[in-house]
């Protein structure tokens, strides 16, 4: 399946917009993604390996939030999006 | 010497007048163009997205990611890039907050940000995500507003 990189991420993607991976989780498409890409893993994961919080997963368009996470099943012709959230507002 | 962006004038336009419609709310969206190296990023399209932060949208935004990766997979299908996001500052300058830092994630992209003062768009500014998560920082950046190119405007036509 096919994982889009946003923007922010592509310099640690040999800026490729999209990786290829085999996989049958989502965990299994983000591990298979980091393991070609090193250097993904860290602007990805925290230091305890979780996903994270500002980062958004989406399988086609579902959360994986709302789904089972990082153990979401996959197939092939799913695409999988890496999506950093996009907020801010005055303080006040 | 600060960095640029160049924004198009329709698109420039487009931005101000929505956070004059979503006034006394902040208003959202994604800057796309084209990105040709580091002194060539050009936008030629600002897309308006919903608020999703309904519980308090007179100091906050946040843009629905469903609604991002539409606009991504429209973008690429166009040739386009996602060069940024604008928001409106209500009653407030166009300046970024503490929270605007906090919760901007897209580095190497443009956040623009207009002041909008008793419903009329007022100056708008642009900066630049630097650094990485342990390191970011805002840039100031000027912006250039320059004609739409020949074939975007007969598109527009």
């Amino acid at each position: 399946m096919k994982v889009l990189i946003p923007t922010p991420l592509r310099q640690y993607a040999e800026k490729k917009a999209a990786v290829d991976v085999n996989a049958a989780t989502v965990g299994e498409a983000l591990h298979a993604l980091t393991s070609q890409h090193g250097d993904l893993r860290r602007h990805l994961f925290s230091d305890d390996g979780k996903l994270r919080s500002f980062v958004n997963v989406y399988v086609n368009d579902e959360d994986i939030r709302y789904l089972a996470k990082e153990n979401t099943p996959v197939k092939d012709n799913d695409t999988i999006s890496i999506v950093p959230s996009i907020a801010g507002g005055i303080d006040r | 010497m600060p960095g640029m962006l160049k924004i198009s004038e329709s698109a420039l336009n487009q931005l101000r007048a929505h956070g004059e419609q979503t006034y006394p709310h902040e208003c959202c969206g994604v800057l796309l163009g084209q990105d040709n190296g580091d002194s060539e990023r050009w936008v030629t399209h600002a897309v308006a997205c919903g608020n999703t932060r309904t519980d308090s949208p007179e100091n906050r935004y946040n843009i629905d990611p469903k609604e991002l990766i539409r606009i991504q997979l429209d973008a690429r299908e166009q040739g386009l890039d996602i060069l940024g996001f604008y928001h409106s500052h209500p009653d407030h300058p166009a300046r970024w907050s503490s929270t605007d830092l906090a919760e901007a994630h897209w580095f190497g992209c443009s956040y623009v940000i207009t002041s909008v003062t008793n419903g009329k768009a007022q100056n708008t500014n642009s900066f630049l995500l630097a650094g990485d998560e342990e390191s970011k920082r805002f840039e100031d950046e000027q912006v250039e507003v320059v004609e739409q190119p020949d074939e975007s405007r007969a598109m527009a036509d």
